[in-house]
């Protein structure tokens, strides 16, 4: 990869994109060749809001990079907690290791880290903004089940706050994708990434329902609609009960859709999916480690 | 407008913003950074007649020649505003207003969960696109209102 920090999948080129899916292919392949490639490099782990896959996958994604990390904790526990600028504590942190991981509740707190470091920055989640690592991830298990041209994808859910969303849709612009959006009104795509989308001349079609448009998919990208985005909890009920999935609903699919999440799920699948074959969500979260494991070769290797 | 019917009278030495759009003088103002505390002499004429723009304001700034990069800025609000440099009453250049590529340091980002609007050291950023200025922190696009967004510090 050309870039010094990964901070939005709008920074990606399709060449960047292939570059680290087919190194991930390769890592997938023997793991245990990869063990002392980055011997004794340390990732920084900056986590201002909480994480389990995105911090999980990191930390096994270094260790089986032959390196190690060294982790903020949490805000309660950190120096963050008396009033410490982000500007700082990533200047502090810059200092103990190779490379930071950051996610942050604020949008744009992985630009403006990655303005004070000399280390690479890996955004790993910038309030509603994006998410760029959990999109080649996202990316690469899309490659895997379907191919990622002459495709037909169905991003459901939050679509306004939802940042694995807006990063999946600006990355997918570099491939032959047509992309239905699908969701209440009120949660459809932010201004700026409709802007993005409109100035690459991707194929986008925005629906409320997916009755229509579910037998013409290839994949089906499920996201999580927060319970705080709604005034009121018989609201929420009403519009969050209107996107979820059960074997039921794929009836009308395509027997090979891939059925894709970034998790955590609450209600918006259907345990009895699980057992079906378009079940590709946990495969996607598995996908994390090989996947980062090249994101942060790549990062690591130019930096050196 | 002849010399009868001057509002304001020449300066001498000094910047004329002329042709800015109609009600926007004082946010020219703003986005100069002018607020009076310099001791700068400033006229301020609103809502005149004009023929190309219908009403216009002009702004006089005296003792002082605006630079070109700091006059760009004001094309985001006022797209037909020209800037005249004077010396010893002379109009010795005449510029119109160029869409700048970024503004930094303005606006604030209207978007309250944006990096910049946290106590950061840094300036706000906002690239030039076809439909208004986008936040390269956030992304957020201001489309209208930009005035409003200009930030009084």
């Amino acid at each position: 990869m050309r870039q010094d920090h990964l901070i939005s999948a709008s920074q990606l080129s399709r060449a960047d994109i292939e570059a680290v899916l087919d190194r991930a292919a390769e890592i997938d392949g023997d793991p245990a060749a990869w063990g002392d490639t980055h011997d004794r490099a340390v990732l920084g782990l900056c986590f201002f809001e909480p994480s389990t896959r995105t911090k999980m996958s990191f930390d096994t994604a270094i260790k089986r990079l032959g390196g190690t990390t060294t982790d903020m904790g949490s805000v309660d526990s950190s120096s963050v907690k008396k009033g410490e600028s982000l500007a700082d504590t990533v200047r502090v942190v810059e200092g103990y290791a190779d490379a930071l991981v950051l996610r942050h509740p604020s949008e744009g707190a992985a630009k403006l880290a990655s303005e004070f470091v000399d280390v690479p920055v890996i955004n790993a989640g910038d309030g509603a903004g994006q998410h760029p690592s959990q999109t080649l991830l996202d990316l690469y298990t899309i490659r895997e089940n379907v191919g990622l041209d002459d495709l037909s994808i169905g991003i459901m859910g939050d679509l306004k706050y939802g940042r694995t969303v807006h990063s999946l849709a600006e990355a997918l612009t570099n491939f032959d994708v047509r992309q239905h959006f699908i969701s209440p009104e009120s949660l459809q795509l932010p201004r700026g990434v409709r802007f993005d989308l409109h100035q690459s001349g991707a194929q986008v079609r925005e629906h409320t329902e997916l009755d229509g448009v579910l037998p013409d998919l290839d994949v089906l990208y499920v996201t999580r609609i927060q319970r705080e985005r709604f005034p009121d909890e018989t609201e929420y009920e009403k519009v969050a009960g209107e996107y979820q999935i059960d074997t039921e609903t794929l009836n009308a699919a395509k027997d090979d859709l891939a059925v894709m999440h970034p998790l955590p799920r609450v209600d918006e699948i259907d345990p009895a999916v699980d057992a079906t074959d378009h079940a590709t969500y946990f495969e996607q979260a598995h996908n994390g480690v090989p996947v980062r494991m090249a994101l942060l070769d790549s990062l690591l290797e130019a930096d050196q | 407008m002849s010399d009868r019917e001057l509002r304001v009278s020449k300066i001498r030495n000094g910047t004329v913003i002329d042709h800015v759009t109609g009600g926007q003088a004082l946010n020219v103002l703003s986005i100069l950074g002018i607020d009076g505390s310099e001791g700068l002499g400033v006229s301020v004429v609103m809502n005149v007649p004009s023929d190309r723009l219908g009403r216009k304001d002009v702004v006089k700034v005296e003792d002082r020649e605006l630079s070109q990069s700091e006059v760009d800025v004001i094309s985001l609000i006022a797209p037909e505003a020209s800037i005249n440099i004077i010396r010893e009453f002379d109009v010795v250049q005449k510029n119109r207003v160029d869409r700048p590529e970024s503004v930094v340091g303005l606006l604030s980002c209207p978007n309250r969960n944006c990096i910049t609007n946290e106590p950061e050291p840094v300036e706000t950023d906002f690239t030039v696109v076809e439909e208004g200025v986008r936040c390269t922190y956030c992304g957020t696009i201001i489309r209208e209102e930009l005035a409003d967004h200009i930030d009084p510090e």
